[in-house]
């Protein structure tokens, strides 16, 4: 624990920490036979429900054991809507999370040995112990608030709940402002109301789907791509907006090869035609929406051949497009997208896309957007949480005012010490995110890890971001242990249960255990009055009719919805959560905070000569930079690939499976090298690679030194002003030829 | 009865679902794969097209894998499936360099391996191959052909197909939906 200079700490890279892992490796394994004699006995295959946490979509499923006890497959619950039975790639490779033998397997604390830092192994009590008393010294001296929680996933519930209690409010995920912020803020300001996830978006029922640079099928948000599959089955028209190929694009009618950074001027037009065409809703925009009239006169000059300039789109299939658009109307829906943190103007773009949807009637509408309903489950009773002195948003006070979720990013920021801050963030939590590769520009990162008095690390696997912490907690994956119940909205009202299908591998926790413990050492137990979570469990199932029993047995169980309200009726009168009660397509809350009312095209920077703008998007069997390591997964895809278009392939002189590093705008070079993979499938102006691969901790066996690590790349970001998403779409890089290279060598 | 997979290219992401969940149903080895992705672009920028297949063993009727094989341990069971006997298999490979389709790999533990269409450990019990339950685009299809109302004669029926290398006359039973 030093204000010092932190040094990055390879887990088990060093002589004291590697022979005190391979110590508790070996109790592990005597732990592990004792199990294997308990579960011989058993001959008949058990099966335990679950939901998935190696993605977001969290599917419900069930997890199957062999004769021998262990766990052999993961299978999709027939009656959760999340999957419908169906498992993606990584959900059913998702035992390697479990099996994974480079896993975190005990509590760590950084220490130095003959001056070098390292990290020693502690016991559960030692490093809880730490971590307690250092957060009650850093609530006295600067206050409760100044502790953060980054979470991703299902820990973040737990520690949430230990976090509430201590008196702290900081709690971000990078799901909002490095994700689908955008989309949600433009969402709430259009419609009064977000898309949530899994989305809102009647896929199943559509006559028209608008993909804008998403490329469901890569990303493998499972009900959509099952949902979009069913589009294809039922003859819907698919219109895909992409500098890439994609494999939407491939499945699709139209494919608009987009130049970069110019899709609001495509949205534009689109709207432009739509008005003047008076091919929008009339009815529909009447009754709900605000704004018609203004916005008709903002796109007047928005013409298609004043886009064409812009995007390169022919001005002739942006009539066509916007007709087929109009044709399938309400059942159309321009999907919002996922991971829309571009360009610094995306809450703008998203506006737009909400306009269109608006101008159509789609919201609210069969094959548009449906309304989704939650089940309602009962919190257990404990007692108001404390009021803390500083709210996380005073953090960035006076900026990104939209933000209706807390801003990673401006928790890190702030982080670093400024005259102006009364109370910087001293302590860190980090939960399942590996901040180094979700957060961009890593130096500012590391700048505020520098100024932390404690980082704290819960995660499965040694990410980059245990690297730099003091204390890592090793947490057990999503296979061995109890969450909370899953309670996302959907079409039905539904829930879903974690039961462990075996005991945590070597000295590893679940996140219930560890934030109720660290509770209990806080003196905060009143907030976490269960004696374990199966308890908890139990008692908010009774309260809605079920039981922890039951739900061993089926895994998942729906509810009527509480209203017939999944569509609007026709004529219905319907009053928005918005200032004016209506649609807002010129909007008030973005007037008065300052920005834009109505959706404005702005010009990006272009890549200088010799640059290629990089794109970054996500493959099929792959989350984030969390499953680069998992045996299963890493067996189909074990490093990400540069896409180069032939011609530039051809001025450089390369060639696919030649591996290559990468230079930016900024001068930052790429940590290791990329397999080039030479295709038509990538614009001339731009190259892509898979996000998540390229990681430098020596211990994650099969990960480490394959491909590039988008994220060390993106020095540049473009922050969204009205929400504080980071843009990291204007990052250009050029090419740097090496002789040797590290992937070469793992290769051979 | 003949059993058969249709693929429906229209609708196949190549994701590679269908290749985890073979090697975690069959207990393949890391490693190796009995199902696998194809992805075939065509064009130049911007005018492509890319065809997408899930491929595996064809399962044919005149299957040179089990002409070849000297001591029969690849044979055809029920329903027209080429299987192979591991305790019968004594690894010679030559059914290895006889598939057109490069549908057999050799399993480290001593024998010849390839798809089963899961006829033992799923079809008799009345499930569809683990690769085509498990698909989230719904792209694939099994059933017998001999039976008209089962799924894959009915989305024959309904649409364009071919088969890969029909030349090599293997009378393949993977059918791609185009």
């Amino acid at each position: 624990m030093t204000s010092t200079r932190r040094q990055f700490i390879k887990i088990s890279a060093l002589g004291a920490g590697s022979i005190a892992l391979s110590g508790s490796a070996l109790k592990w394994t005597s732990a592990s036979s004792i199990l294997e004699k308990l579960n011989t006995g058993s001959v008949k295959p058990l099966r335990t429900p679950t939901y998935c946490e190696v993605c977001f979509w969290q599917c419900a499923g069930w997890v199957y054991k062999d004769e021998k006890g262990e766990i052999q497959k993961i299978i999709g619950n027939d009656d959760d809507p999340h999957c419908n039975g169906r498992f993606c790639p990584r959900g059913t490779g998702g035992v390697g999370q479990y099996t994974d033998t480079d896993r975190l397997k005990t509590p760590l604390i950084r220490t130095k040995i003959d001056g070098i830092e390292t990290f020693r192994e502690a016991s559960w009590d030692e490093a809880l112990d730490l971590i307690a008393s250092r957060m009650k010294e850093i609530k006295s001296k600067y206050g409760s608030e100044c502790v953060a929680l980054f979470t991703h996933g299902s820990g973040g519930s737990h520690f949430g709940q230990m976090l509430k209690a201590f008196g702290s409010q900081s709690i971000t995920a990078p799901s909002f402002a490095q994700c689908r912020g955008p989309r949600e803020v433009a969402f709430l300001t259009t419609f009064g109301d977000i898309i949530y996830s899994p989305e809102r978006t009647d896929i199943r029922d559509t006559r028209c789907l608008v993909l804008i640079g998403s490329h469901i099928g890569e990303n493998m948000h499972n009900g959509q791509i099952q949902e979009m599959s069913d589009a294809i089955d039922k003859g819907a028209t698919i219109i895909t907006v992409d500098p890439r190929f994609s494999t939407a694009a491939s499945k699709s009618k139209y494919w608009l090869p987009i130049k970069p950074s110019t899709d609001m001027a495509l949205l534009l037009a689109w709207i432009n035609v739509i008005i003047e065409n008076n091919w929008y809703d009339k009815d529909y925009v009447e009754r709900y929406t605000f704004g018609f009239d203004q916005l008709k006169e903002h796109v007047k000059p928005f013409t298609p051949e004043w886009s064409y300039g812009i995007t390169t789109i022919d001005p002739n299939v942006i009539r066509r497009t916007a007709k087929e658009m109009h044709d399938a109307s309400p059942a159309v829906i321009i999907h919002p997208g996922r991971h829309v943190t571009w360009y610094g103007d995306d809450t703008q773009r998203l506006r737009a896309v909400a306009i269109l949807n608006a101008l159509l009637g789609s919201w609210g509408r069969r094959g548009g957007f449906y309304n989704p309903a939650k089940a309602q489950v009962p919190d257990y009773p404990v007692p108001d949480f404390p009021v803390p002195e500083h709210l996380p948003m005073e953090a960035y006070k006076g900026k990104y005012k939209l933000a209706n979720e807390v801003v990673s990013n401006g928790i890190c920021d702030a982080t670093i010490p400024t005259p102006d801050q009364n109370c910087n963030f001293k302590i860190w939590i980090v939960n399942g995110t590996n901040l180094m590769a979700a957060l961009p520009d890593q130096q500012n990162t590391i700048k505020a890890i520098e100024s932390l008095e404690l980082l704290v690390v819960v995660d499965t696997m040694p990410v980059e971001i245990t690297g730099y912490a003091d204390v890592v907690l090793p947490e057990c994956t999503y296979l061995e242990r109890y969450d909370m119940i899953r309670k996302s909205p959907h079409r039905e009202p539904n829930i879903a249960v974690r039961v462990p299908a075996t005991e945590p591998k070597y000295n590893s926790k679940p996140a219930s255990w560890i934030a109720k413990q660290l509770a209990e050492k806080l003196d905060l137990g009143a907030w976490f009055p269960w004696t374990n979570i199966e308890e908890l469990l139990d008692w908010q199932l009774k309260e809605i009719g079920s039981s922890l029993e039951e739900m061993k047995r089926i895994g998942v169980k729906k509810f009527p919805r509480a209203y017939d309200d999944l569509y609007f009726t026709p004529g219905e009168d319907v009053s928005f959560n918005t200032n004016t009660g209506k649609i807002e397509l010129y909007s008030t809350d973005m007037e008065a905070e300052g920005f834009n009312p109505l959706p404005v095209y702005t010009p990006h920077e272009e890549p200088p000569e010799g640059f290629y703008r990089l794109i970054y998007g996500r493959a099929p069997m792959h989350t984030f930079s969390r499953t680069a390591n998992n045996p299963n997964l890493t067996d189909l895809m074990d490093e990400n690939t540069l896409w180069v278009n032939p011609k530039v392939a051809k001025l450089w002189g390369l060639s696919s499976g030649q591996y290559v590093k990468l230079r930016n705008q900024d001068d930052k070079l790429s940590t290791f090298s990329i397999k080039v993979r030479v295709t038509e499938r990538i614009r001339w102006d731009s190259v892509y690679m898979v996000h998540g691969f390229g990681h430098n901790n020596k211990n994650l066996s099969r990960a480490f030194g394959r491909g590039i690590n988008d994220t060390e790349l993106i020095t540049r970001v473009k922050i969204d002003p009205v929400m504080g998403g980071t843009g990291m779409r204007g990052n250009f890089v050029t090419f740097v030829f090496e002789n040797e290279t590290i992937g070469k060598e793992s290769e051979s | 009865m003949r059993y058969a997979m249709t693929v429906d290219t229209k609708k196949c992401v190549g994701c590679s679902d269908c290749v985890v969940a073979c090697q975690t149903e069959n207990k393949v080895p890391i490693g190796y794969c009995r199902d696998w992705i194809v992805e075939v672009t065509d064009g130049t920028y911007p005018q492509l097209e890319i065809e997408i297949r899930s491929e595996r063993c064809n399962h044919c009727d005149n299957s040179p894998c089990v002409r070849c094989c000297p001591t029969g341990a690849s044979h055809y069971a029920d329903g027209g499936v080429v299987l192979v006997t591991p305790n019968k298999c004594i690894g010679c490979g030559a059914c290895i360099a006889s598939c057109p389709y490069d549908a057999r790999y050799p399993h480290p533990d001593g024998y010849v391996d390839k798809c089963t269409f899961c006829l033992e450990n799923r079809v008799k019990k009345g499930l569809d191959p683990a690769c085509v339950s498990v698909c989230p685009t719904k792209c694939m299809y099994f059933g017998d052909l001999d039976d008209p109302n089962s799924p894959v004669s009915l989305v024959l029926k309904k649409r364009k197909w071919k088969t890969l290398i029909p030349e090599a006359g293997t009378m393949p039973h993977l059918y791609f939906l185009i």
